[in-house]
């Protein structure tokens, strides 16, 4: 923990930190210019909302409404049951018409808990709690229930909700503040609108944030394709007073540089240990849309309703950023953007590297939710039969997580599921980048992310049995207990019918 | 909409036929070059390799019940062909090319599992099993065009590798002729120095005459694969730079006894063997560092055979010896995953 330290006395802060690089990474074309051009708009307010009652990690909120019930904009529809846990608020007025399962944006196509709301089209407010706009003098505590009742989570895909990130413990101080304004993967502009746009209104949510934490240094860190992001944000910090201990930070486009873990590494050096967090470092890591849904709860009292999404890809007719709310349809998007130019050959949640396909075109817009890509066949190829692997390395060059992707795919295959943990398996963050440039096209991700479910089933079924062999020996003990009770009953009774006489 | 396809979703960069035939491409310029200087007899073993290679793989594939395609489609046995073809004497006996072809394809490629999963380079394998089983006819090289007495026809290289019938009026001595490597063996062990060994019109700059302009080429191809990044300098650097060294060393202490390491590097499949053979990456070491190791065993193994061993050249067996070791060096080798042990800052 010394050695931890030892870099934090800072130059002064218009010197911008020395850049790290990760391993690995690959150059993708990043077809932003199909939609950064686009101010962010308003996306219609659509007939039916559906609203997955569970949209972070962690415990599953708790519905507070019944079907027939009314419900106001921002009104709270499920609380949350746990610490790591999020409430789910209504983001329009409307009447329940129905709580069931609906299919969800998630990589295997499930569906989950939705509360449908038919709206009335009157958009009313709920009865909102005051701006904390004095949150300086407050509680920090109290800061952190009004980010929590908002239900505010991580708005870069990991969804964790964000009042507990804010909060890691006095055990463990954190020095350094990160806002990732990266986006790397192609395509998706939402953030990089949101900064040129809202640069001011994120920067409150990062002084909440930098507040919340008492860090000593709050790092932005933007790819250089988003010139101007930069300026803007720039623009905008030199008029707050977090400019001291702020800096805005271009890196070097390179995807995955958005990953948390590549993101901290380039600003910082450090390595988050594997299966470890970022806290451990004394660092926390917030995305762009998460500072600015933390400046809407505190300094406005607003519950996170609504999210930019860029929709966008080239059989979209006219690629938009819009500020969607959330539980709207995906087939509402794509008809505001006018419609398809031809049938999309794969239409995507998230972006063309991570994200995955959507079964369902009324699966609706959550929290983390960022793009909509529908992709006609020239930019998204069916990569043909895949061969068998030639052992040639190239994914091994551009892991950024320095593992071996061609051992991790051998093994998985066999199902060989210790091997593949030796080979570090859960250390892949599913980049994506070895299958790009697999020249046997094996969509190697695949077998990562089965291999992972296959080893978590594994462990459930091993708690389960050892749960059981628990039961059992427990069953065991209790039956001879009784056993040597009834015989020592036995005994007394005996002694006692012996000893009158 | 179409079945769940996991990410990525962007068009793939790479494909195994290209890479194959990038492979192609690169050896070009050093085959253009064997046959300037030793005639026909490269290229018609080269069209009956091929052919015997891509009729041998397509018969598994099919009794496999595989569709033979996608095997052929991926153009390794083709380079497998090629290799072979570049490796044995131009004049080979047509037969033994089938024998070799058959070997390679259907014995150490296809009986492993097919493309991917043969743990020996198929053309080495083939290559050694022949020189071991025919070392006569895998060893009577032509003397190169300038030196040789007589210079075949397309028909007569023809004739002469399909029936064995030579023009009238020759015999093999009269045309074959040691191979440098040979010839510099077998002149040391009769105590020759390498000043009197190499008073002879047989030998160019460096190495044999037109030999060491055939090594210059294949470099060229090898350059031109660094440089499409089809392969990567480690195994290369490392197998030439370890025979450069050992031979260096040697060389200092006795200059007159031990031939200087240009020599090593310009004779017999050094090039070859360090730009196209052992960076096989099939049977080759997949760990960068794994594959800096992988090559040095090469090039020391090179130049121990071709010193001490009963071979003249010894890239064929160097390559093999380290594709036994291969999975065992990438265990050992395996790179420092993100996040663990202690980090290099
Ligand atoms: S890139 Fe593909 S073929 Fe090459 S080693 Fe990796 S998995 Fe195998
Ligand atoms: S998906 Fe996993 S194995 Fe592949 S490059 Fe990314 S981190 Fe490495």
């Amino acid at each position: 923990m010394a050695a931890l330290h030892s870099f934090i006395p800072q130059p002064p802060s218009n010197a911008l930190p020395r850049l790290w690089t990760f391993h690995g990474g690959i150059h993708v074309p990043d077809e932003k210019s199909l939609s950064n051009a686009q101010a962010i708009e308003p996306a219609p307010l659509p007939a039916r909302l559906v609203i997955p009652l569970q949209q972070h990690i962690g415990a599953p909120a708790r519905v507070l409404v019944q079907v027939g019930d009314r419900v106001l904009k921002g009104q709270m529809i499920a609380e949350p049951s746990g610490f790591i846990s999020a409430p789910v608020h209504a983001s329009s007025s409307g009447r329940i018409i129905a709580i069931e399962p609906h299919p969800i944006p998630h990589p295997s196509g499930l569906s989950a808990l939705c509360a449908v709301i038919e709206t009335d089209g009157e958009d009313v407010w709920a009865e909102l709690p005051p701006p904390l706009t004095d949150y300086p003098q407050r509680y920090p505590h109290d800061i952190r229930e009004r980010i929590r009742w908002a239900g505010v989570v991580g708005m870069g895909g990991a969804s964790f909700p964000t009042s507990v990130k804010l909060d890691p413990g006095a055990d463990r101080p954190i020095h350094t503040l990160i806002i990732n304004g990266v986006e790397c993967e192609p395509y998706i502009t939402c953030d990089d609108r949101l900064m040129r746009e809202r640069a001011g209104h994120i920067l409150a949510g990062v002084r909440i944030m930098h507040h919340l934490l008492g860090v000593e240094r709050v790092l932005i860190g933007i790819e250089d394709n988003k010139p101007e992001a930069i300026a803007r944000m720039r623009l905008a910090l030199a008029e707050t007073d977090l400019h001291a201990c702020t800096q805005v930070v271009p890196i070097p486009t390179l995807y995955p540089s958005g990953g948390e873990k590549q993101l901290i590494r380039i600003l910082t050096g450090r390595e988050v240990p594997s299966g470890g967090l970022p806290a451990q470092l004394g660092i926390v890591c917030q995305n762009i849309g998460t500072a600015a849904a933390v400046a809407d709860a505190v300094l406005e009292g607003r519950p996170l309703i609504s999210r930019i999404v860029t929709v966008t890809g080239r059989a979209i007719a006219a690629p938009r950023n819009l500020e969607v709310r959330i539980g709207t349809p995906v087939s509402e998007l794509i008809a505001h953007c006018g419609g398809y130019l031809e049938p999309p050959h794969k239409l995507i949640c998230g972006g063309p590297m991570m994200g995955f396909a959507l079964t369902h075109l009324e699966t609706p817009i959550t929290k983390p939710t960022n793009c909509v890509l529908a992709l006609t066949e020239a930019e998204s190829p069916d990569p043909g039969p895949a061969l068998a692997c030639i052992r040639c390395g190239r994914c091994a060059e551009v892991c950024p997580a320095k593992l071996l992707p061609q051992q991790l795919y051998w093994h998985a295959r066999a199902k060989d599921l210790d091997r593949v943990q030796d080979y570090n398996l859960f250390d892949c963050i599913e980049c994506g980048c070895c299958a790009q440039v697999c020249p046997s096209h094996i969509p190697l991700v695949q077998y990562y992310r089965y291999a992972k479910t296959e080893v978590w089933a594994r462990e459930q079924e091993k708690r389960k049995s050892e749960q059981a062999r628990a039961r059992h020996a427990a069953r065991q003990a209790r039956l001879e207990r009784q056993e040597q009770e009834k015989q020592a009953r036995l005994r007394k009774q005996k002694e006692a019918v012996k000893s009158p006489q | 909409m179409k079945t769940i396809i996991s990410s990525p979703h962007v068009p793939r960069v790479n494909r195994v036929d290209r890479i194959m035939l990038d492979v192609l491409l690169a050896l070009v310029p050093g085959m253009l070059a064997m046959t300037w200087f030793f005639g026909w007899g490269l290229l018609i073993n080269l069209v009956l390799a091929v052919t015997f290679a891509v009729v041998a793989e397509a018969a598994v594939m099919l009794a496999r019940g595989r569709s033979p395609l996608i095997a052929i489609g991926d153009l390794s046995a083709v380079v497998t062909a090629v290799l072979f073809a570049i490796s044995v004497p131009p004049m080979l006996p047509w037969w033994l090319t089938l024998l070799g072809m058959v070997f390679a394809i259907v014995l150490v490629k296809q009986l492993y599992g097919g493309m991917g999963y043969n743990p020996f380079n198929p053309a080495m394998a083939a290559y050694v099993f022949l020189l071991i089983s025919y070392p006569i006819a895998m060893t009577t090289w032509l003397a190169p065009g300038m030196l040789a007495e007589h210079s075949f026809t397309f028909m007569e290289s023809l004739r002469l590798i399909l029936d064995g019938t030579l023009p009238a009026g020759l015999d093999w001595d009269a045309i074959s002729s040691a191979t440098p490597l040979d010839e510099m063996r077998g002149k040391l062990d009769l105590h020759l120095t390498i000043d009197e060994i190499r008073h002879s019109p047989l030998w160019g700059y460096v190495g044999g005459r037109g030999w060491e302009w055939i090594a210059f080429w294949f470099l060229a191809g090898g350059i031109y694969l660094l440089w499409r990044r089809t392969i990567t300098w480690h195994i290369p650097v490392s197998m030439l730079l370890a025979l450069a060294i050992c031979s260096g060393i040697f060389w200092s202490l006795d200059p007159q006894t031990h031939p200087f390491p240009a020599f090593h590097l310009f004779s017999g499949a050094a090039i070859l063997g360090a730009f196209f053979i052992a960076t096989d990456p099939v049977t080759a070491c997949t760990t960068r560092q794994g594959q800096l190791i992988f090559g040095a065993i090469i090039g020391i193994t090179v130049f121990a055979i071709r010193t001490w061993g009963g071979y003249p050249d010894a890239v064929a067996f160097a390559v093999l010896l380290m594709n036994i070791a291969a999975p065992t060096i990438d265990y050992y080798t395996q790179p420092r995953v993100f996040g663990h042990g202690r980090e290099h800052r």
